[in-house]
């Protein structure tokens, strides 16, 4: 029985930035926080902003996460992404509405009960229409781009139009329920509750979504799909299944981070997914298309850009976020964190 | 026949593209033993495993595998009856550790320890780099990782797609064990595999494709011994090795 | 004459060129034959709406590259004259210079955005320019000093263009066949013969060697690239040339509303509304975005009018009212764009030439 070679590998010692390299796009996010604190000088004034920053950036990680994943394992781009954010923020706001009795209460356990079976609602409805979008407008499409992005967009109008029919053109203003309203001080600052809420849900889906990702056979499959689907369906997986599976919990996804962000604005329109778009494809651009890790760094890049701006120069504030985009990609022309497709 | 044939194939026609390259291919695998698949390069070896694990698409012919018409059965269905597959490009998932590699490999349930025991004495690295991200891995450690994904399991067939290739003749001789370790436990391998001398060693029955067609079947020893019917066949490529 | 005025290419169907003729003669003639404000300004609108979707079409059906930049470069080119004129005071040199520095404008802007989106994969391209054609849009809302924001710029074009100057009295006493001979009429051919002059010279680029070039890129990049076809090169090129070209029909449309606003020209309904037109036209073939601007365009002008008296009919259903108001036209056409882009991916064209 011969052993297996001796292997004697020598490396030469990385320098500081080759080993810094990978770690940057996480670094990113301080050192942005911080390039916020030199700019901004009010210590009071920057805590606020960055915490609607970070609730901002979870918000658009939720609505993004979806897109980016669905986008790495099938290579499928779909360009009515939005029109599952503008669902879910309709349903859900229609569910809470219906609850005013439990919205009203100055209790926050109700007022909490109440936004939870809006957004079980919203992802209920947003996930079986992402079922739907699947089977009609997706599937016929598959490996041809352009088509898709023609496709998914007219799935946009469609649904959108929908949503005027259903629930008619006009914007609906609404109140968050009562605990969820008010600030509270910190620090000197003074910090939205909604915000810490947003904040809190963000992390806890992000870190929900890594443990399926790391710790589950079916995160596996995900995993290796989006590098090499063709060899995960010769180990016997029906990577189709598991597609469609990622594509419901996407639409899910995009249906809670309508509800959040709807709660966020205090005004709904059939609209709000599509512009919301601009951001989302801004995210995932920059974190790399397939990458999480990439979608949540850059969520909360461009969540933190756009609030520390808009406090600088309100009109740059989505220029800036353009221009975010524009220095990253020149630094990586694939985005923060690449990924490696195996053809 | 048909009864001791685990996979035949026959007249097989797979077009890619606007290319004709599968043009009417029969083969036999018997059950048990190491069958080669041999040709010079471009012959459509590589096309013949694909159209068997549904990778391409057979669009004139019959694939039998064990008993039971596979031909238009979709690729996981296909794996499932009891194929293991190594690609020619080892398809190894770089951004999962080597346990992660394993781990999905292995699709009926948690590894067997006996079965991982084999595993890193035919293999050692694999031991040593567990936790270790597969891109890290070497070239022939790859291809270590790539045929243990496919032993993980006790398969009915395995597929393996030059294992040999570019790697260092001290690896080459650790493939060669662990595949004659593989073949004396009774499985049945389809082997694709330009190195002769490992064909030679391994091969109980040998398969000569040329040109999208097979050109010869016969027994591996006699191919081996017969240097002219190697130079007919094969041209001069194989006496190279 | 005919064969090299459209550079070769030719209808290739009886029908389509019966069509495609009769569209021409319609607009060439329309002041006389639909005289009318509104029947004019449709015909104006169709003019323009032929050269934009079909600088789209170099990018989308040639290219097959899919940009949501469109309307941005269109609305750059009608913004320069707007601001030309506005501040230069009226006239054709104003003009002139507002649509040359629109269209130099919006070459380099794409140049800009082609050439750090383009070489990565060409699907960047679409998510890239969605989001700066809307973050442009936002902005010209916001700098109201410069662009009037929301409310857009009314402006005063040449007065030989106004429905103020009268000419021909000596000769045919103000009218020719019943049409008053005024500004307007002058303004109509203005926008006509420059449409036509932008629609053959794209039918001349197209029909170029570099236009084949772009078809077998699209049709197999990797191959046109090993062949020694520097992809992204000609891919930014054609950009840039549709760009350019988006900014003059821009510019042709400003100068016949002597009004822009973001609404009018910058708004993603205007996007989405070229994209029906390319593909219900049939992408590939500019021929294509001749008919489909002219169905678009009259569709938009007289359908909704039908579906309005739809919805009345069936006044007191449930839903059904809802579905058919003549706000919910872009519902249907939403439907028939999916079902076009899957059954019907060559267009109206596609089906008259008989391709597959």
């Amino acid at each position: 029985m011969s052993a297996a070679p001796e292997h004697a590998p020598t490396m030469a010692q990385a320098t500081l930035a080759e080993r810094i390299g990978p770690f940057m796009p996480v670094l990113l996010v301080p050192l942005l926080a911080l390039a916020g604190f030199v700019a901004i000088m009010n210590p009071a004034s920057w805590l606020t902003l960055t915490v609607s920053g970070l609730a901002m950036g979870m918000m658009i990680f939720l609505m993004a996460s979806g897109l980016t994943l669905v986008f790495g394992l099938m290579d499928v781009i779909n360009f009515g992404h939005g029109a599952f954010v503008s669902v879910g923020a309709f349903v859900g706001i229609t569910v809470l509405m219906g609850l005013g009795h439990l919205t009203e209460a100055p209790s926050l356990m109700l007022n909490l009960g109440a936004v939870l079976l809006a957004v079980i609602g919203a992802m209920l409805a947003t996930g079986a229409m992402g079922w739907a979008f699947e089977k009609i407008i997706v599937a016929p499409v598959y490996g041809h781009h352009l088509k898709q992005i023609l496709v998914t967009m007219g799935g946009l109008i469609v649904v959108e139009q929908l949503i005027i029919v259903l629930w008619g053109p006009e914007e609906i203003y609404f109140n968050r329920p009562e605990a969820l309203k008010g600030a509270i001080t910190f620090a000197g600052a003074a910090i939205e509750k909604y915000r810490l809420v947003a904040v809190v849900v963000g992390l806890a889906v992000f870190a929900a979504m890594r443990w399926v990702l790391r710790r589950t056979k079916i995160g596996l499959i995900v995993r290796a799909g989006v590098e090499n689907g063709e060899m995960v369906e010769a180990l016997g997986y029906r990577l189709k299944l598991v597609f469609v599976g990622v594509f419901i919990a996407g639409s899910a996804l995009a249906g809670l981070g309508g509800v959040m962000w709807a709660l966020y604005q205090e005004v709904i329109t059939a609209h709000m997914g599509n512009h919301a778009m601009i951001l989302i494809f801004i995210v995932v651009i920059i974190g790399g298309l397939g990458s999480v890790e990439g979608c949540f760094i850059g969520a909360l890049l461009v969540g933190l850009m756009q609030n520390y701006i808009a406090f600088i120069e309100p009109k740059a504030a989505l220029i800036s976020n353009i221009a975010l985009m524009v220095t990253i990609l020149m630094w990586r022309p694939m985005g923060m964190i690449p990924v490696v497709k195996a053809k | 026949m048909s009864d001791t044939a685990l996979l035949t194939l026959e007249g097989v026609y797979t077009n890619i593209a606007q290319y004709h390259i599968l043009q009417g291919v029969d083969l036999v695998v018997p059950r048990g033993g190491v069958t080669m698949l041999l040709g010079r390069n471009g012959v459509g070896k590589t096309t013949t495993l694909r159209s068997i694990i549904g990778h391409w698409r057979a669009h004139q012919g019959r694939i039998l595998f064990d008993g039971q018409d596979i031909t238009k059965l979709a690729t996981p269905a296909i794996a499932r009856l009891g194929i293991g597959f190594v690609p020619e490009d080892m398809g190894i998932f770089a951004d999962l550790t080597v346990e992660e590699n394993m781990v999905l490999a292995a699709v009926s349930g948690p590894i067997h320890s006996a079965r991982l025991d084999w595993i890193f004495t035919a293999f050692p690295p694999l031991k040593t780099f567990w936790k270790s991200h597969a891109g890290n891995l070497s070239g022939g450690q790859k291809q270590m990782l790539s045929i243990a994904r496919a032993m993980v399991e006790e398969r009915k067939l395995y597929l393996i797609d030059e294992p040999t290739k570019g790697l260092a003749p001290a690896i080459i001789s650790t493939m060669a064990k662990a595949l004659k370790d593989l073949k004396d436990q009774g499985s049945s391998v389809l082997l694709v595999e330009q190195n002769f001398a490992v064909a030679k060693a391994l091969g109980d029955s040998a398969n000569v494709m040329d040109d999208g067609r097979m050109i010869w079947s016969g027994e591996m020893a006699e191919l081996g011994r017969d240097a002219a019917l190697q130079e007919r066949l094969m041209g001069l490529s194989m006496e190279a090795h | 004459m005919i064969r090299s005025l459209l550079s070769g290419d030719m209808p290739r169907s009886l029908p389509l060129a019966l069509i495609l003729g009769g569209i021409l003669l319609c607009l060439a003639l329309a002041p006389f034959l639909f005289p009318g404000v509104r029947t004019v300004d449709t015909a104006a609108r169709i003019c323009i709406f032929i050269v934009l979707v079909a600088s789209y079409d170099l990018l989308l059906g040639y290219g097959g590259i899919v940009s949501f930049a469109h309307t941005m470069f269109f609305g750059i080119g009608a913004y320069g004259v707007a601001l030309t004129s506005t501040h230069m005071g009226r006239g054709f040199d104003a003009i002139a210079i507002g649509a040359l520095a629109g269209a130099t404008l919006a070459a380099a802007l794409a140049l800009l955005i082609g050439l750090f989106s383009l070489r990565v994969r060409a699907i960047f391209f679409a998510m890239i320019t969605l989001a700066v054609a809307s973050a442009v849009a936002v902005l010209v809302s916001q700098l109201s000093g410069l662009t009037g924001g929301e409310d857009g710029l009314t402006f005063k074009t040449p007065r030989t263009l106004g429905p103020a100057f009268k000419f021909g009295k000596e000769v045919f006493d103000g009218t020719l066949f019943g049409v008053k001979l005024n500004g307007k009429l002058l303004a109509y051919y203005f926008v006509f013969t420059g449409a036509l002059v932008l629609f053959l010279a794209l039918l001349r680029v197209v029909n170029s060697p570099f236009g084949r070039v772009l078809q077998a890129i699209r049709e197999n990049d990797f191959r046109a690239e090993s062949i020694g076809y520097r992809v992204v090169y000609y891919r930014v090129a054609a950009t840039c040339l549709s760009a350019a070209i988006a900014a003059l029909a821009g510019s042709l449309y400003a100068v016949w509303l002597r009004y822009v606003g973001p609404d009018t020209v910058l708004s993603m309904e205007l996007m989405v509304d070229i994209l029906l037109m390319v593909v219900i036209g049939g992408m590939g073939t500019l021929y294509g975005a001749m008919i489909g601007a002219t169905l678009f365009v009259l569709a938009q002008n007289y359908l909704q009018n039908l579906m309005g008296a739809a919805s009345g009919l069936v006044e007191g259903l449930p839903l059904l009212p809802e579905l058919l108001s003549a706000d919910r036209w872009l519902l249907w056409l939403g439907v028939l764009f999916i079902l076009s882009v899957y059954f019907f991916p060559t267009g109206v064209v596609g089906r008259l030439r008989g391709d597959r």
